[in-house]
């Protein structure tokens, strides 16, 4: 691998932004491509299939063995609410991979005692979320079924392009919150990228379960080419 | 977590910068229950350091030994491991699989 080509990863990778290196391996050819050319590549919808799967592999394409290394940033999940759902998701989801940061402005809640070896932020949504750089590859949720904090942190998201984005709460909770956040500018399509009720129609009961429908409603969101996810989730 | 590959390739830049010769080496393919999926990477320098992984450590001293080949010849190399053959229970999978895996030189032209 060319120095140039490995240091133009490392800023990639140090800026969240996907990166695929295709390499020949019959005599080391290398080439990078950036998420912003992949639509343009020859290879497009083999890169870009590697990328939603965020899985490396091997392709054959004109006659050559032609492996592509997929460097995707690490997915990150921002909970806001410290509640009893948290504290099953925020475990479970880090067994997944993700980097995970739980924001609660009530101190009460966001406690280490509750929440061990987890990055928690005892601010207002407005102070805690701008440095956390939400982007693409973060999910969020809003938790605590207090529109004080949920809505101006919903309304954070939609500015964020967060490839996924839920709420806690009912149908009719959900119509009233849509009021709510289109009172303060939110449009029709960024209400309609909350997915409320919040995660698969599994029967969840407990914390722990409702905790594995909203995983199993993110990886889709994540891993299912966009007209099978909407599919599902109808 | 020190095994995430953005450090793997950091640690490949910051060697070859200081100054190392570095040898890059990756899962490009595996068969049956191999213990590291593709695009799993180990980054060795001359030295003999290494970090990162290409499979639970059943390999990786194969690999180094390899890998210094490479930083001394500049080619890049095709590696393959398994329990095919009986002198791969030295260097062999415990579990079964079979990967292979390519070696590169890094700041090669």
């Amino acid at each position: 691998m060319k120095l140039e080509t490995l240091t133009q990863v490392n800023a990639e990778r140090a800026a969240r932004r996907p990166v695929v290196v295709v390499t020949d391996v019959a005599n080391g050819d290398q080439r990078l491509v950036k998420a912003k050319d992949i639509a343009t590549d020859p290879l497009s919808a083999e890169l870009s299939k590697q990328l939603r799967m965020g899985k490396s592999g091997m392709v054959e394409s004109g006659g050559k063995k032609l492996f592509l290394n997929v460097y995707a940033p690490t997915a990150r999940l921002v909970i806001v609410g410290a509640v009893h759902i948290s504290q099953a998701l925020a475990p479970l989801v880090r067994s997944l991979d993700y980097d995970v940061t739980v924001v609660d402005p009530r101190t009460a809640f966001a406690s280490p005692e509750r929440f061990p070896d987890v990055p928690l932020i005892a601010e207002w949504p407005d102070v805690a979320l701008p440095p956390l750089n939400i982007d693409h590859y973060t999910a969020f949720v809003a938790l605590t079924h207090d529109p004080k904090i949920d809505d101006p942190a919903l309304l954070h998201a939609f500015e964020r392009d967060c490839f996924y984005i839920g709420a806690l709460g009912s149908r009719k909770t959900h119509a009233k919150r849509a009021e709510r956040l289109k009172a303060q500018g939110a449009s029709d399509a960024d209400i309609a990228r909350i997915h409320a009720p919040i995660g698969l129609s599994i029967g969840a009961v407990s914390p722990s379960e409702i905790a594995v429908a909203i995983m199993a409603e993110i990886t889709a969101e994540l891993r299912l080419p966009k007209e099978t996810a909407k599919v599902q989730a109808a | 977590m020190l095994n995430r590959d953005e450090d793997i390739l950091q640690a490949a830049e910051n060697w070859q910068k200081a100054g190392h010769g570095v040898a890059l080496a990756t899962v490009v393919e595996t068969w049956g229950s191999a213990p590291r999926p593709a695009g799993s990477s180990l980054v060795i320098n001359d030295d003999g350091t290494f970090l990162g992984s290409v499979s639970g450590g059943c390999v990786e001293g194969a690999v180094v030994t390899e890998a210094l080949d490479v930083i001394a010849s500049g080619k890049p190399k095709m590696l393959e491991f398994g329990v095919a053959d009986e002198t791969a229970w030295n260097v062999g999978l415990s579990c079964g699989g079979t990967i292979r895996v390519f070696v590169e030189k890094v700041g090669q032209s």
